[in-house]
């Protein structure tokens, strides 16, 4: 089934082990208009992402939003593993958490994650994903032509596309 | 007695509840999150908050009652209902928790068994005050009326 990219609302992934903290995240990305899907851990967040099995998998997660603290795996390893892997890095992640730890929000920026959201996240808070996802779709959209467009003539920028390194 | 005095009631208990330090800006965030879609959004996470409370609670009791206090246990479940209670706006509950962390650092039991009836205080003074404004709320809705919503000066 192919939808127009336009049309298709975009799809968050939101990982908490706290029930009300679910509960609230998924209200503000839903009041914002997004798909949501919440799991209370990064185990549970991988496997729904298909990384941990090697059937083809449907699922679109345009972003990943995940509290810090964890019990298992925390939203630290999470965003590692999800930067480690070929056919997820470029998904955008965003990290929460309700201590205001410097080095551990610097660690979370330099290894990856988008933007760092200190607890209780705001609707203010929300609003700043859209830039990280719009400039995603733009992306994919403009690599899905140039692959359509390949067979014709080769293009300059297409070498910048495919090389372009996303952080 | 009629609506109008009813909802006056509730915006004068409920401005109260910030005056007095028991709620803050983040309640006010709740409240304007629920809308038709979700008329019950603010009891729904309210109840989850005293669950989790309550369960959190019994743990804190036990696991200070234990001859060997694992305070890293301790300060995991602190620090889970200081984030519940930020989450929903129980400021004087939040601040307890976070009095309470410093004491399970130092690993004071003394310190932290005081915390613990301080913290459990401030949660029942605000269960109490939540279930009073709910149920003014509720009568309100029931007599026809709409949920006024509150303007702070913050």
């Amino acid at each position: 089934m192919v939808m127009a990219a336009s049309e298709t609302k975009f799809h968050v992934l939101a990982v908490d082990d706290t029930l009300i903290d679910r509960k609230l995240i998924e209200k503000l990305l839903k009041t914002s208009s997004y798909q949501v899907t919440a799991v209370d851990s990064g185990t549970k967040a991988l496997e729904f992402l298909g990384l941990n099995n090697n059937d083809h998998h449907d699922v679109e997660v345009n972003l990943i939003i995940t509290d810090y603290c964890m019990p298992g795996m925390t939203g630290y390893d999470l965003l590692r593993k999800i930067k480690e892997s070929s056919s997820f890095k470029d998904i955008p992640v965003v990290t929460m958490s309700s201590d205001n730890i410097p080095s551990r929000i610097n660690r979370c920026l330099e290894d990856g994650a988008e933007e760092f959201f200190l607890k209780p996240v705001q609707l203010s808070d929300v609003n700043k994903l859209r830039p990280h996802l719009m400039k995603r779709r733009t992306q994919t959209n403009v690599n899905k032509r140039k692959a359509m467009d390949e067979i014709v003539s080769p293009d300059r920028t297409r070498a910048r596309y495919n090389e372009l390194e996303v952080k | 007695m009629e609506v109008g005095q009813m909802q006056r009631r509730l915006v004068d208990y409920t401005k109260s509840l910030f005056m007095e330090g028991f709620l803050d800006a983040q309640f006010l965030q709740l409240q304007q999150l629920q809308d038709e879609s979700n008329p019950d959004f603010v009891v729904e996470v309210v109840s989850l908050f005293f669950d989790d409370s309550e369960k959190l609670l019994n743990d804190l009791t036990m696991a200070l009652d234990q001859p060997n206090v694992d305070f890293k246990k301790v300060d995991a479940h602190v620090h889970q209902l200081k984030g519940s209670s930020s989450s929903i706006g129980a400021q004087r509950v939040k601040n307890a928790c976070i009095a309470f962390r410093s004491f399970c650092e130092e690993q004071n039991i003394d310190a932290t068994l005081r915390c613990l009836q301080q913290v459990k205080q401030e949660y029942y003074l605000v269960k109490n005050k939540l279930e009073t404004m709910l149920r003014l709320e509720q009568q309100i809705v029931a007599a026809g009326g709409s949920i006024p919503m509150i303007e702070l000066g913050f």
